[in-house]
């Protein structure tokens, strides 16, 4: 794929750990590539997979959940439910031959504003390989 | 072997029903929740039956679902238990949707005596079409008798491998049963063993295992396989999809009859998910046109990753779709996949959460970590 294709990711981030990592990277002036618009939730499973498919379907490149890390979920358990949710839709693309490297599922701890820029930059360059959603040309969705 | 009480009747359906009749007139149950004949041609409905006269029509095991009976069942209890033992008489998927609702707490399960039987499974309902069904039964009763696979099934039946019910009160005998006279019913809880002392039918001992359901095991196993390549799924990718459901009309009635999409308000019909013009807007910014209404497929694939893990595979979604498409099967394949991720047979055990009500602290380590690329 070419260098100029940049991949349009929605970013789904819980407010207790990954979004203050995004804040920290920020605040740090941490350079990444301006694929990732973020969109808050008080905890990952808030994330609805429907949203992510939503999202997808419309012509998004890639959807990335992100929640604090197994164990320090700030309502003890959230993180859990999500993982399940996102092991069982990764089974479902498997399954329908739909493209995995759209749909990621990470854990950002709070204090690891790198980790945002080393997850968004790995992203966009997995998208920048896979092109853009064939969503985009589909009219019947 | 089991307690058992062996019937008399010339096909399983007759069994069953004498089951019925005899259960509602020695007082034991106070109603009897069966499929009854309500047409000349084969049509057929579930009741809610008090009076053993009216069970004259009764044909518990006619080889067609208008409904799957775990959903209606729920329906009827999910506000209040019944005050008076009742019969349910319950196909193996009906009644691990009925399981399947409990967890979902959808049932008051009180004062019901649970009936199942070995199936031989159902014929879509559109072969029901004037009268079309009548001349195959015999032949139908016949295959169940001797554990052969019937022609022309729901597609999802002829491929199910759990036509032995799990944790019924009752279990007939029918599949395998070599035929008149020999229909056993058996008992397998306490509750059961309760309702057979004592009712007309030799007391003997039966197993449900047959060497029919051994061979018909089989033949199901070969089938479902051979379903899961052949019939027109979609494609791998988008594509598929799109082709996939090309014809859908978005009438929902796949989710309508489905009993385990029980939610009062489905996401799919909330005001949020309404269109309005600002959807179009958001849509066209990215892309040259878009479906009216759209989201066909988000409706679909949001129905897969919020149910799937509970699909009974009863067939009934594919049924109910007015133009055909094979909605049961795509459901059963997935269903089949996100299950056995989560080691989940629906329906088994009422003691066990669905998949998505649950986790381990420690599992599904991989799901979250960085792992990017191809
Ligand atoms: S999705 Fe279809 S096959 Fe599965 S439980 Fe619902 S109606 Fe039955
Ligand atoms: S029943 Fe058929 S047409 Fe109606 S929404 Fe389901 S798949 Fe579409
Ligand atoms: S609050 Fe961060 S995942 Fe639950």
């Amino acid at each position: 794929m070419s260098e100029e294709f940049r991949p349009d990711i929605l970013g789904i981030f819980c407010r207790w750990c990954s979004y203050s990592a995004a804040d920290l990277a920020g605040v740090s002036r941490m350079k990444m590539p301006p694929t990732t618009k973020v969109v808050r939730v008080m905890c990952s499973s808030r994330a609805d997979p429907v949203f992510a498919l939503g999202a997808l379907l419309i012509g998004a490149d890639g959807v990335l959940v992100a929640g604090c890390a197994p164990g320090d979920c700030h309502y003890k358990t959230g993180n859990y439910q999500t993982r399940r949710r996102y092991a069982l839709v990764e089974k479902i693309f498997d399954t329908l031959g739909l493209d995995n490297r759209r749909l990621k599922l990470v854990w950002i701890p709070a204090s690891e504003g790198a980790k945002v820029k080393r997850v968004v930059t790995a992203m966009t360059e997995s998208l920048q390989e896979a092109g853009p959603n064939p969503t985009r040309a589909e009219m019947f969705i | 072997m089991a307690k058992a009480a062996l019937m008399e009747g010339s096909n399983a359906d007759l069994a069953a029903r004498d089951l019925l009749k005899s259960l509602l007139s020695s007082g034991k149950v106070r109603g009897v929740m069966t499929l009854v004949e309500t047409g000349p041609a084969g049509e057929v409905n579930y009741e809610l039956v008090a009076d053993v006269a009216a069970l004259e029509n009764a044909t518990p095991l006619y080889p067609l679902m208008p409904a799957n009976a775990g959903g209606l069942l729920s329906r009827l209890t999910v506000l209040e238990g019944f005050e008076e033992p009742v019969a349910a008489f319950l196909r193996p998927c009906e009644l691990r949707a009925f399981v399947e609702l409990g967890k979902l707490h959808q049932v008051n399960a009180e004062n019901i005596l649970l009936i199942s039987a070995t199936c031989g499974g159902v014929y879509p309902l559109r072969a029901s079409l004037n009268g079309g069904l009548a001349d195959g039964l015999p032949a139908y009763w016949e295959a169940v008798a001797n554990g052969e696979a019937a022609e022309g099934l729901r597609p999802t039946c002829s491929a199910c491998e759990h036509f032995v019910p799990f944790g019924a009160d009752l279990v007939l005998a029918a599949v395998g049963s070599g035929g008149a006279g020999r229909l056993a019913v058996v008992a397998r809880t306490p509750r059961g063993d309760e309702a057979l002392e004592g009712l007309e039918g030799a007391a003997g001992e039966a197993e449900v295992e047959t060497a029919g359901v051994k061979s018909l095991r089989e033949k199901r196993g070969a089938a479902r396989a051979e379903l899961f390549e052949t019939e027109p799924l979609p494609a791998p990718g988008l594509e598929g999809l799109v082709a996939f459901f090309g014809r859908c009309v978005g009438c929902r009635s796949c989710r309508s009859v489905c009993p385990i999409c029980c939610c009062e308000i489905c996401y799919f019909d909330a005001a949020a998910t309404e269109p309005t013009p600002r959807t179009f807007d958001v849509h066209l910014k990215r892309k040259e046109g878009t479906r009216v209404p759209p989201d066909t497929l988000l409706f679909h694939l949001g129905r897969l990753t919020h149910m799937s893990a509970s699909c009974v595979g009863c067939g009934m979604c594919a049924d109910a779709c007015p133009v055909y498409v094979p909605v049961a099967t795509l459901f059963a394949k997935v269903g089949a996949e996100t299950q056995a991720l989560f080691e989940y047979v629906p329906g088994k055990d009422p003691e066990e959460e669905v998949p998505l009500q649950r986790f381990e602290e420690e599992e599904l380590a991989e799901v979250g970590e960085e792992r990017f690329g191809s």
